[in-house]
């Protein structure tokens, strides 16, 4: 017997463990099981294991102080050798990571492996998606700079809308009247320590139901999952045509998280760490604050969805998705498992797959918001100021002083808002150009109280201008046919 | 098993059970140091009130018919705050000693507005709430016009009572808005 085995021997006499492990090594895996599809989850432990590590890095150098938490990621940016490096990759491998749980969740669900017997798991996984998506929002709050302070002002606002108790949850989550010092010190403790803590503990009853329960046999169109008969028909599989986990199924595992490990290195070398953005300084207001990048749906829903149903859908609707996620193995726990066989589930995950994809879109240009520069920044083009007489160009001049671009382009630029306004002369005639800049209305504002009457003659003159030389300026149809009545003609039969 | 025997067990049991109830009632105990400091935020600052008159600055900083942008250091104030306890406010004189002040915060989410005096209107950058010059909304998604705070003019100084971060549920004022206060 060699030292080494001796060395181990008297280990295995007082810990006893060598069996655990050797059967969780060999536990048997149904053969087509061990597949590439089943890798989603142990990526998913392999990056909260570099997170967790990367994160005890930051926290060697972070300051959870509101007054020197910026200063010190710059420093940790700038300062401390490959500091920028281990930044960016917590910042990448929690992209990585969220993406990878949702990805996990979607290929689950497919495979029905939320069925009898995997409810707990299920569940179980419902929670730790959660609570990834909580290090995500908190780890964008320790950053702590103008997207952190104005995102923290977003949840309050959020959290103000909840019946009853709205400010004392706004005041809690805050840990005071206002976002300073104590909001961050208690992010700061979510981050690093509670949810953290609770993700370990979670995932790890995760492991070991999947160790416990097997791992979810490939779905077959018409192998009905039924309670009473599952259980047998899973060993049978196992047994008769399975394969030991280590290592006809583990080395898939290993070779794609090694893969999600280097792609992240690769991120992070290449494209840096996130921020910080400016200063966290409030009374610096010329800031445009943006979610990260896996709540950009939610920022483009909180700007297109009516207002009247705002508060509604903000605090119902986190209650039905998760409601309805937790539910799930309750109300489907038997039946196909096969996605051939559930054409609703496809449906619907694609459905919700299209619906976020296009808030993302939609949030990186964000189409509903004023370009708050937009008048200051790009003149009016020459070719819409060639031939026109002075009181048009006086209305040009009012277009852009009085902030029309910040909300409408022209010429390609300015905001996206309200219409372009390239060809608004086809659209609008002089009188409901009048009316609407003065009246507002479909999400405009009035100007009636901004402009005097010879600006709006201006500004209207200059409207007027805009249409391509070809296509002829909208008309009043009822006009025309009131003049042809006054010549005594009758009136054309339009339809 | 004899009696005698029987009564050992039921006396350990009952041993073990006060063990329970003893370790229950620290617990308890604990409980309320533990709740009392989690709610802090909830209790702290006078029961909740953290309001406060605080100076903006003189009358002649306010031109009238003019908005302007006037910043101030939050009342309360902790270690470590911070930047994070100045805070901007606008403030709108309308003639004398007619004042509106409004809060930074748009009544949406809570993002900075950012007055244009060109188009008399406010606008947020975030999901595009609009208010004009008096604060109402103009369009966008916010459920109400600007948060106002109270104010007074003492000895040429115009005051205003602040002291935390206005939402639908916390407003800046404790008066009823003439645009529907909520809160």
């Amino acid at each position: 017997m060699s030292r080494l085995e001796k060395i181990g021997d008297w280990f295995e006499q007082r810990l006893q463990i060598g069996g655990v492990v050797r059967d969780a090594m060999a536990h048997p895996v149904p053969r087509k099981s061990a597949s590439w599809w089943y890798v989603f989850g142990s990526a998913a432990l392999t990056l909260f294991i570099l997170q967790v590590f990367t994160g005890i890095m930051l926290a060697l150098i972070y300051i959870p102080s509101a007054a020197d938490a910026w200063n010190s990621l710059q420093y940790l940016n700038h300062d401390v050798a490959l500091g920028w490096f281990l930044r960016a990759v917590h910042g990448w491998g929690s992209e990585f990571m969220v993406a990878v749980v949702l990805i996990h969740l979607c290929q689950v669900f497919l495979f029905g492996a939320y069925k009898f017997p995997r409810e707990l798991t299920w569940i179980i996984g419902v929670f730790l998606l959660l609570m990834t998506l909580g290090m995500a929002f908190t780890g964008q709050v320790l950053r702590f700079d103008q997207d952190a302070y104005w995102g923290l002002g977003i949840g309050a606002s959020i959290t103000s809308r909840v019946p009853f108790i709205g400010a004392y949850a706004v005041h809690m989550l805050l840990g005071g009247p206002i976002i300073a010092g104590a909001t961050l010190s208690r992010f700061f403790a979510l981050h690093v320590f509670l949810i953290p803590g609770l993700l370990i503990g979670l995932v790890s009853l995760h492991l070991l139901l999947v160790l416990k329960l097997g791992i979810n046999e490939w779905p077959m169109p018409g192998r009905i999952v039924r309670r009473a008969t599952y259980v047998k028909e899973y060993e049978e599989l196992t047994h008769k045509d399975g394969v030991p986990f280590v290592p006809a199924a583990i080395w898939k595992d290993m070779f794609f998280s090694a893969a999600i490990v280097v792609s992240v290195m690769v991120c992070a070398w290449y494209f840096g760490p996130f921020g910080p953005t400016g200063y966290p300084d409030p009374t610096i207001i010329q800031t445009t604050p943006k979610p990260d990048f896996f709540f950009l749906w939610l920022y483009a829903m909180l700007a297109l969805m009516p207002p009247e149903m705002e508060t509604a859908a903000l605090l119902i609707g986190p209650v039905v998705v998760i409601g309805f996620l937790v539910l799930l193995p309750f109300l489907s726990g038997e039946g196909e498992k096969s996605w051939r066989k559930r054409p609703v589930a496809v449906v619907t995950l694609l459905l919700i797959a299209v619906a976020l994809g296009t808030f993302t879109k939609l949030a990186t240009y964000s189409p509903w918001g004023p370009v708050m520069n937009g008048w200051s920044g790009d003149p009016v083009p020459v070719e819409f100021l060639n031939g026109r007489s002075p009181l048009e160009r006086q209305g040009a001049l009012v277009f852009q002083v009085k902030q029309c671009r910040n909300c409408h382009a022209i010429g390609g630029s300015g905001g996206k808002r309200g219409p372009e306004l390239d060809r608004v002369a086809t659209r609008l005639t002089r009188d409901q150009l009048v009316r609407q800049v003065i009246q507002g209305g479909g999400n405009m504002p009035a100007y009636g109280k901004n402009l005097n009457p010879a600006e709006v003659t201006a500004l209207v003159s200059f409207l007027e201008t805009l249409r391509p030389a070809n296509q002829p300026a909208a008309r009043d149809a009822s006009q025309a046919v009131l003049t042809q009545e006054d010549q005594g003609h009758p009136p054309a039969n339009t339809r | 098993m004899s009696d005698q025997e029987k009564n050992e067990i039921s006396r350990r049991d009952m041993f073990a059970k006060i063990g329970i109830v003893l370790n229950g009632l620290a617990v308890a105990v604990l409980a309320v140091p533990v709740v009392g400091y989690l709610v802090s935020p909830i209790l702290g600052g006078d029961r909740g009130q953290y309001k406060r008159w605080i100076t903006l600055g003189e009358l002649d900083e306010f031109p009238e018919g003019q908005t302007r942008l006037a910043k101030f250091r939050n009342p309360i104030s902790r270690v470590g705050d911070g930047e994070t306890d100045d805070t901007p406010c606008w403030v709108r004189r309308i003639q004398g000693e007619q004042f509106q002040v409004f809060a930074i915060n748009c009544a949406h989410l809570g993002c900075p507005v950012r007055w244009f005096a060109q188009s008399g209107l406010f606008m947020c950058p975030c999901h595009g709430g609009v208010y004009y010059q008096d604060g109402s909304r103009a369009s966008g998604p916010p459920p109400r016009g600007l948060f106002e705070y109270p104010y007074k003019v003492e000895s040429g100084k115009l005051l205003i009572e602040a002291g935390q971060l206005p939402t639908l549920s916390t407003t800046a004022s404790l008066r009823e808005g003439k645009t529907g206060c909520q809160g």
